[in-house]
């Protein structure tokens, strides 16, 4: 199953270049194009990859609204909003809850950055970053950084229950704005 | 994981860095009840090894979990300006259970700092890049919540929230 599923993969996204990780899957890497996606954000409004063009995008996959180490992710990088907007840069979560839980967990963190739910058809958008966990099936707790034009300029696979920080994407920013 | 802004000046600080064996940074949230745990704990620590251990405590205040967490660190900092820093840190944590605007009030007074002229450091840019700075510092040194500690300028994940973890320091 698992080896059907990243045939597909590569068969959707020919360009993509994988890297193999832990779990079988391949997370996308720096330098690849950053396949396109259209989520609900809220139960009536979608948000597309190309609404962000001309703009650093930083995706936020995770495993689940709720669990105690997500949470604790979410509520930081809500803290960091003036911090990525100096790099030009905003920020969205994704996982395979629907929009009407992302609804209720973002109104209870107070959270003031979209949540866009990959759940229909499941995980297609974790899949096609390489990000998706076939076991448990939820999205890896994962990080990328993607430039204005589209193109993956960093990415990061955290262990599930690790907190990864922002460290990582204030440096990838940091290099990204001096190199831009 | 390695602090991007070395202990310096502008930090508030127990013990003297220069002498000490162990320098222990945390990045603490007032209103955060894990700092509310560690903060008697840190305490007795720092206490009881005054010549060994110097202490420094960065804000990192979770402001959307936290209501409080803002302007408790405001007045803590704005209460170093007259020299009561740490006098008020250790208020707002002792009575972390009753943080409010008003209770905060009322530890100026009970510390016995000129009202008027907290106000004015509470609401000067300089004091609100402080924390910032402090915030902005701990992101890029590897804080992903609190309380973080660092010791000797590296992360350290070794407290479990016992006296007995902090004390290893010292003996290793």
């Amino acid at each position: 199953m698992q080896s059907s599923n990243e045939n597909s993969d590569l068969e959707k996204y020919p360009e993509n270049k994988f890297k193999p990780l832990q779990n079988n899957t391949m997370i996308l890497e720096k330098g690849t194009s950053a396949p396109d996606f259209e989520l609900n954000a809220t139960p009536d409004q979608k948000l597309k990859r190309s609404d962000f063009a001309g703009k650093n995008l930083i995706l936020v996959f995770y495993p689940a609204d709720w669990s105690p180490v997500c949470g604790d992710q979410v509520a930081l990088y809500n803290e960091m909003l003036s911090i990525f907007h100096k790099y030009n840069a905003d920020i969205v979560g994704i996982s395979v809850d629907s929009s009407w839980c992302h609804d209720a967990f973002s109104s209870d963190r107070k959270l003031h950055y979209p949540l866009l739910a990959d759940f229909n058809p499941k995980g297609e958008v974790s899949k096609a970053y390489g990000v998706y966990n076939e076991e448990n099936g939820t999205s890896q707790r994962a990080l990328f950084v993607i430039d204005g034009e589209g193109i993956i300029q960093w990415s990061y696979l955290s262990p599930d229950g690790i907190n990864p920080g922002a460290d990582g994407i204030i440096e990838a920013l940091e290099t990204l704005t001096k190199n831009q | 994981m390695s602090l991007t802004i070395p202990v310096n000046e502008n930090d508030h600080i127990v013990g003297d860095p220069n002498t000490a064996k162990i320098v222990l940074v945390e990045y603490g949230d007032y209103q955060c009840p894990h700092c509310g745990k560690a903060f008697p704990i840190v305490k007795k620590f720092v206490d009881e090894n005054m010549k060994d251990v110097a202490f420094v405590f960065r804000n990192f205040p979770l402001k959307d979990s936290h209501p409080y967490a803002m302007v408790a660190a405001a007045t803590a900092e704005a209460s170093g300006k007259q020299g009561k820093f740490w006098e008020m840190h250790d208020m707002i944590f002792q009575s972390q259970g009753n943080l409010n605007e008003e209770s905060l009030k009322e530890y100026v007074n009970a510390v016995g700092l000129d009202s008027s002229m907290l106000e004015e450091h509470i609401n000067s840019e300089e004091l609100k890049n402080k924390i910032e700075e402090d915030f902005e510092g701990g992101v890029r040194s590897g804080v992903n919540g609190t309380p973080s500690f660092f010791v000797n300028g590296e992360k350290w994940e070794g407290y479990d929230g016992t006296l007995q973890s902090l004390s290893g320091l010292l003996s290793e």
